[in-house]
């Protein structure tokens, strides 16, 4: 078990954090549903993450990890401002399709 | 030996005489006050009518100290004093702000600023329904056009006799267009400004050619050199031989002959008094003026004043028979004053610009009280002017007045003996029968025609109008079906309130004695012939004139010794024929407008029904499509080409390159504006569309863009 671990390099934990933000991707692009979309900008985020940790231990530099912590700082603010945002564009139109918010298109 | 012309001539002691310039700029300025202050009462008529009669005041007084045989010039201030040095030497063009005082000027000043006054009198009545409105504008207006008329005739040289050409004008502009909210008074206003535009360029022209060929604009100076033939005409070229026929467009411009005349009759929308002064009296006889003031100029060429007498002779005649077949009686007197302006021209142009100025002085009386009749007739009864709507005035209440001046301007016109216009027209036409020029025999006899035809129109009006049984309509400001179509009663509003649109308005004070004033001068004027002759002769008008010597200190007679006309003096014989003719013309006029007013109809019905005469009766009627055709040759293609560049301007400046470089950005954001859907998704797919190319690009593609250009470049080399 851990000398299977120990093979796992590099590539492996960004095949996995690429894996991750094509979900997040493919999630946002497909779903309508704001809070879905929400979670998927989170998973992208995520991922993100993940290749900044690999990156970091693989290169013996801190500095990685403390983005990641930024990184998980800011998602948690945005978080909670996003979710907010949610609830009242939901208050206004009693649903949470993010086709119901286009009027900025042209004509 | 110019200098001491000058020197000799300068008096300082006579500046006082700018106050007939100042005056009516006073005036002006005073009025400025009043349409600021928006007064609302008759305050300007009285300052207008103050300051342009101690206008006339000034020039009296400097009447009175005029010395006969002797010109004075008045130097008010240095205005165009220009000098240079260059190849050919020293060069200099001076143009003072100076008066040029002899008795050709102070007799046209003392008719300008003595009628100016007395009509600016008449108009404060005539003028009264648009108190605090137009008003004040309309004596401003006057006031413009005394103090630029008063410089064009005192100017000592020519520029400044521009600078009061284009003055009179520009007033002309300003009062023919007083009713600016009807369009026929604006396009008649434009129409008189562009006509005179023409004329313009000549006086403007000439003015140039006079300065290349002499080297100076001054009168005094010209006078000298043309004197002592002490310039050279091989270095001035054609350009000398043109001065006399660019004068003469100028002159017919301003003084409406052919074939500048069109736009008299249509100048007919200003206000009456405007008609009256303006287009009657004094502006018109600006061109006059300056053939008589320049009349040494005009002897440069041998042709020169033949083609003057043939030019004013036509115009007199085809205004004439126009005259005759119009109803509008103010348009009659449009045509009849082009047609008395041909005459002054033909006098001038048959060496009688005694003649030519006793004419205008004569006419400026009578032709400014039948436009004051005729403004009293249409401020009367609501702006009625067609002389088949009102009849027997002269036996109605209160109008007996306007009759009977109308009537003494009407003898006047006609020539009737022993009125003004009788021996001012008579000195005409005997000189057309004594002097010896191409065709002056053929001159006289169509000018007697035209007396005759004068005559006719003349006592037309007045048979119709003042005399017959009273009977009248009152005028509508709509002037519907009418064939006078153009109003003048704009301003009937005015007489609505109260008085009611079926009663006439009967002239009061200021137009009846305005009226009987004019009246008595133009009686009297019939006295001034030998006045106006020892002026004339004292001025420089008298040059070329046969006889000049003896006639100018013995008077008529002398020049008759050079021909004889049906055996007898030429000018007692002319007595007869011409009080025979003008007789006839009042005897036809009372018998079909008088006696029989039935016959006058059933005369034009035979004309109209016979195929042979159809064309006289409606060519006259329609003006002999003189208008129709200017705007067949001139107004027409004018109007097309400007069309045509207003198509080139609209559809390929504005359309093609303004518009087209404005657009093509437009049409390429439509062309992407699908992209804009609104929908967070597309917007994202875009974006990661654009990273993942953004990777492709600097992953697969960047590493190998060297050697490709190289194989490029090396395929291309």
């Amino acid at each position: 078990m851990i000398e299977a671990l120990s093979h796992i390099s590099l590539t492996h934990y960004l095949i996995v954090s690429a894996a991750l933000f094509v979900i997040g991707l493919v999630g946002f692009l497909v779903r309508r549903n704001m809070i879905i979309m929400f979670l998927c900008t989170e998973l992208m985020f995520q991922a993100a993450a993940i290749a900044m940790v690999a990156f970091s231990r693989f290169s013996l530099d801190v500095s990685g990890q403390v983005f990641v912590i930024f990184i998980l700082t800011v998602a948690a603010a945005e978080a909670a401002l996003a979710l907010g945002l949610i609830v009242l564009l939901y208050r206004r139109r009693e649903t949470l399709n993010s086709e119901a918010w286009s009027e900025m298109r042209e004509s | 030996m110019t200098t001491a012309l000058a020197a000799e001539t300068l008096v300082a002691g006579s500046s006082w005489a700018g106050w007939i310039l100042w005056l009516p700029l006073l005036s002006l300025a005073l009025c400025g006050v009043c349409a600021a202050m928006k007064v609302r009462s008759k305050l300007p008529a009285w300052i207008t009518v103050a300051c342009l009669g101690l206008s006339f005041v000034v020039t009296l007084s400097l009447y009175m100290g005029y010395q006969p045989g002797q010109h004075q010039t008045i130097h008010l201030f240095r205005w165009l004093n220009l000098h240079w040095t260059s190849a050919q030497g020293e060069g200099s063009f001076i143009a003072n702000f100076a008066l040029y005082v002899d008795s050709l000027t102070l007799l046209w000043m003392l008719f300008v600023t003595g009628l100016g006054t007395l009509i600016a009198l008449y108009a404060s009545e005539y003028m009264e329904h648009d108190v605090g409105k137009g008003y004040t504008r309309f004596f401003a207006g006057m006031s413009v056009f005394l103090f630029a008329m008063s410089s064009l005739v005192m100017a000592d040289n020519l520029v400044m006799l521009y600078l009061g050409w284009e003055g009179v004008g520009f007033a002309s502009y300003w009062l023919i267009g007083y009713f600016y909210q009807k369009p026929s008074a604006v396009a008649a206003a434009k129409k008189a400004f562009i006509m005179n535009r023409i004329g313009d360029l000549g006086l403007a022209l000439a003015i140039y050619f006079i300065w290349h060929a002499f080297g100076t604009v001054e009168y005094a100076q010209l006078f000298a050199i043309l004197d002592s033939h002490n310039y050279s005409h091989e270095k001035a070229g054609w350009t000398i031989d043109a001065i006399p026929y660019l004068l003469m467009l100028g002159a017919f411009g301003k003084s409406a002959q052919l074939p500048l005349y069109v736009w008299l009759p249509d100048a007919m929308e200003g206000p009456t008094p405007v008609s009256a002064l303006i287009h009657a009296a004094t502006m018109v006889t600006a061109g006059v003026y300056l053939i008589a003031r320049m009349y040494p100029m005009m002897l440069l060429d041998a042709a020169a004043l033949p083609t003057v007498a043939w030019i004013g002779t036509l115009t007199a005649l085809l205004a004439a028979t126009i005259g005759m077949a119009q109803y509008d009686i103010k348009r009659i007197m449009a045509y009849s004053t082009v047609s008395q302006l041909g005459y002054m021209f033909a006098g001038l142009g048959v060496m009688t610009s005694v003649g030519g100025c006793y004419h205008v002085f004569t006419h400026a009386f009578f032709k400014a009280v039948l436009f004051l009749t005729c403004g009293a007739i249409m401020h009367g009864f609501a702006g009625q002017l067609d002389l088949r709507r009102i009849s027997g005035l002269r036996h109605m209440n209160g109008w007996k007045i306007v009759a009977y001046t109308m009537l003494v301007g009407c003898l006047c016109l006609a020539g009737f003996p022993f009125t003004s216009g009788f021996f001012s027209k008579d000195m005409i036409l005997a000189e057309a029968f004594v002097t010896h020029g191409p065709g002056f025999q053929w001159i006289g006899w169509i000018l007697l025609f035209t007396a005759g035809l004068t005559a006719y129109y003349t006592f037309r009006v007045w048979f119709r109008v003042c005399a017959g049984p009273s009977h009248f309509e009152m005028g509508d400001e709509h002037h519907g079906d009418d064939d006078h179509d153009h109003g003048h009663n704009a301003h009937d509003h005015a007489h609505g309130g109260g008085r009611g649109h079926d009663q006439p308005h009967v002239p009061r004070l200021a137009i009846n004695s305005v009226l009987m004033i004019i009246a008595i001068g133009a009686i009297l004027a019939a006295f001034a012939g030998g006045w106006v002759e020892r002026l004339i002769l004292d001025s420089s008008a008298a040059a070329g004139v046969p006889g000049h010597a003896e006639t100018a200190h013995g008077g008529a007679g002398e020049v008759a010794a050079h021909g004889t006309f049906l055996g007898m003096d030429p000018h007692k014989a002319m007595y007869w024929v011409s009080a025979f003719v003008g007789i006839v013309g009042i005897l036809i006029a009372w018998r079909l407008h008088l006696a029989n007013r039935k016959a006058a109809d059933a005369l034009r019905a035979r004309l109209l029904s016979n195929p042979a005469t159809r064309w006289l009766p409606t060519a006259m009627e329609h003006k002999w499509y003189v208008d129709e055709f200017y705007h067949a040759i001139i107004v027409l293609p004018m109007w097309i080409i400007g069309y045509i560049c207003s198509l080139i301007d609209r559809y390929i400046v504005d359309w093609l390159l303004v518009d087209g470089t404005a657009r093509t950005p437009k049409f390429l954001g439509r062309a992407f504006q699908p992209l804009q859907n609104g929908i967070v998704q597309s917007y994202a797919v875009s974006m990661a569309g654009g990273a993942a190319l953004a990777v492709v690009l600097i992953v697969v593609i960047m590493p190998h863009m060297k050697q490709w250009l190289d194989a490029l470049m090396g395929g291309g080399g």
